[in-house]
């Protein structure tokens, strides 16, 4: 019995992998027949197009393509990596707002989640992108809520210690700057995921039994006493297995940024592809990065959900 | 529309089988039509009119095409593609010709598996500035915010250009027309730049007050914007290029849509053979012996293409003169 499904499965994975190559040599040979360049090589050549930010290394046109990649997948894990906290810390607030004994509350915190989760995220990132850039002043009429703060069609302006933003020539140059297309789709990814984390937050309470909400009641705790030290713990283990998929596709969905011009890495590769002209490897890249995140993402939520499993009644 | 596109074009690289024998004049004739790339909107290029059909020099082309192939310029559907998406259709074989105002460069010609036909536009890159930003050439653009597409030889151009005179940009770079243009008008970008026959086009058809914007004097860059078939099928680039010299040997002949049904019976032999009246041109490129007749009946020679489409928008002819006039359009001889 063991000896034939060992043999099925040899068979299988043999099978795959024929078709894996079957499909590979095709590739090759019609991309020779039809005299496209293949390979990698092209990753070591310069690049001659700018980008419009960067996070934490400079770039410029004289660069190679793998570097441009590179700026553009820090990019991606820049939007992602703040988008997940801010998801989470909204998405709770909300959840949490919609079981409020406040009706008011609770209802607008439904309304918020149908409304994010029901229109689609790429017409919610067009709609973020054109507020800001619509509905703010070009630069020389800048608002200045605060001193040294600009809020403008090009951005919001910050100003560092000793690095005020100053108006020159088209556009303020000093301090930090948050761009109009990443503050689009750092608000489109937090608003859209923090709908669904709210119904996970609201479904993770919920399914803590009534008797432990009656027990930290008759032991006298306060509301804020119960969530933290009864609900919370609980719900939290049911909770980690659906957040995970939220923060894989909240990622995921960063690839998104094309539509508003946020350089991501899909965004750099697509220009590196046809610049190219070499698709194939153009999206090996795009998917080998996407699995490599979220197989780690995943990685380390199962290794969190197997810890605070533990700590709870099943154990 | 990106994603599917490049996921067909996948499956077709990678399960089509290497024999891919039949030519594309075989495959074209067979199905009864020529599937043609187009820009997905670009006045005077391309763009569908108030009744959805297709206008433009790029669509007269295709139709050239249809003409002398079936005898019939309907016969041919449009595939409207955006900057990223016209190169992997054609190599994939999803469109039989690209007809979509594409610069022709060596790199694109060598290593993207396909040919350039010709120039149907003599064109080069400008930038368009809002006039009130009284900007008055391309050298004060030091430090401003640029918007382009990507995908493009304007994106390498736009670069180069800043880096040899010292000055510094910051791109913004969104792949859709619309969504881009939205970034210039609503104020997000100083600067639109592209070719300057799409920032006359955008300017006439999209600003909402046309006047309000102004062309920089600087052309940055050649760019002779062409058709171009796959690579490695000698026949059909015979056939798509050709279509294309008999627009432009037909103005030079002065044979036109209204004329040439009269101009036939003339005694000149360079109309003869054109026409089809002596030799066996048509035949030599596997096509009825009325090819010419029929492109130039039934779409119009070039002049009459380019006073059609792009004159009532405000293009000059320029460098797109017959080269008796002074201009670079010039068709090797029919004989």
């Amino acid at each position: 019995m063991k000896a034939r499904g060992l043999a099925l499965q040899a068979a299988l994975a043999a099978a795959l992998a024929l078709l894996a190559w079957w499909l590979y040599s095709n590739a090759a040979a019609n991309l020779a027949a039809r005299g496209i360049s293949s390979g990698f090589a092209f990753l070591w050549r310069e690049a001659g197009f700018e980008i419009g930010e960067t996070t934490f290394a400079a770039y410029s046109a004289a660069d190679t393509y793998l570097r441009a990649l590179a700026i553009g997948l820090a990019n991606t894990f820049r939007v992602a990596a703040i988008g997940v906290v801010l998801a989470t810390l909204l998405g709770s607030l909300v959840g949490l707002a919609r079981l409020a004994p406040n009706w008011l509350l609770a209802r607008i915190a439904a309304a918020y989640v149908e409304t994010v989760r029901n229109i689609p995220l790429l017409v919610q990132l067009f709609f973020w992108y054109a507020v800001i850039t619509d509905s703010l002043p070009p630069p020389a009429e800048a608002l200045e809520p605060l001193p040294g703060v600009f809020l403008t069609n090009r951005g919001i302006f910050f100003p560092l210690p000793g690095d005020v933003p100053q108006l020159s020539g088209f556009n303020f140059s000093g301090g930090a700057a948050l761009t109009p297309e990443f503050a689009a789709l750092l608000i489109g990814l937090t608003t859209y995921t923090a709908g669904f984390i709210a119904e996970i937050v609201r479904a993770g309470i919920l399914s803590v039994p009534r008797g432990q909400v009656e027990a930290a009641r008759s032991l006298g705790l306060g509301r804020r006493a119960e969530l933290r030290h009864v609900l919370l713990p609980q719900a939290l283990r049911l909770m980690v297995p659906p957040m995970t998929s939220q923060y894989l596709n909240l990622t995921k969905n960063s690839s998104l940024a094309v539509a508003i011009g946020y350089p991501d890495l899909v965004s750099i590769a697509n220009t590196a592809m046809n610049q190219t002209g070499q698709a194939i490897e153009g999206v090996a890249v795009i998917m080998a990065v996407f699995l490599t995140i979220s197989l780690s993402i995943s990685a380390f939520m199962n290794w969190y959900n197997r810890r605070s499993a533990l700590r709870g009644l099943a154990a | 529309m990106r994603i599917p596109l490049a996921v067909a074009a996948f499956a077709s690289l990678l399960a089509t089988s290497a024999a891919l024998a039949q030519s594309t004049l075989e495959a074209v004739q067979k199905k009864g039509f020529v599937q043609c790339g187009v820009n997905v909107g670009l006045a005077g290029f391309s763009q569908p009119d108030s009744q959805g059909v297709w206008k433009g020099i790029d669509v007269d082309l295709c139709r050239a095409v249809a003409a002398a192939v079936f005898g019939d310029a309907g016969k041919v559907r449009f595939t409207p593609l955006t900057a990223q998406q016209r190169f992997t259709a054609l190599q994939s074989g999803e469109i039989d010709i690209l007809s979509r105002n594409t610069t022709w460069t060596i790199t694109r010609d060598t290593s993207l598996g396909l040919n350039f036909v010709g120039v149907n536009y003599y064109d080069g890159q400008g930038f368009m500035v809002p006039a009130k930003k009284k900007v008055k050439s391309a050298r004060q653009l030091n430090g401003a915010t640029v918007c382009v597409q990507p995908g493009t030889t304007t994106e390498l151009n736009l670069a180069d250009y800043f880096r040899t005179h010292n000055m510094k940009f910051k791109p913004v770079v969104i792949e859709k027309l619309e969504e881009v243009l939205n970034a210039y008008f609503s104020g997000r970008c100083d600067v639109y730049t592209t070719d300057v026959s799409g920032l006359v086009a955008v300017r006439a058809s999209r600003a909402p007050k046309p006047a309000e914007h102004v062309i920089l004097p600087e052309v940055i860059s050649k760019e002779p914007l062409g058709p171009a078939v796959r690579h490695g099928d000698d026949r059909w680039f015979d056939v798509v290029k050709w279509s294309l010299f008999a627009m432009i040997e037909a103005e030079e002949l002065g044979l036109g849509s209204k004329n040439i049904e009269q101009q036939a019976g003339s005694p000149n032999p360079s109309i003869q053979r054109f026409v089809g009246a002596s030799g066996d041109i048509g035949k030599m490129l596997g096509l009825d012996n009325r090819w010419a007749v029929n492109i130039v009946k039934q779409v119009g020679n070039y002049g009459e293409s380019f006073d059609a489409n792009l004159k009532p928008l405000g293009f000059e002819r320029g460098l797109n003169r017959l080269w008796t006039q002074g201009g670079l359009m010039y068709a090797p001889p029919v004989r």
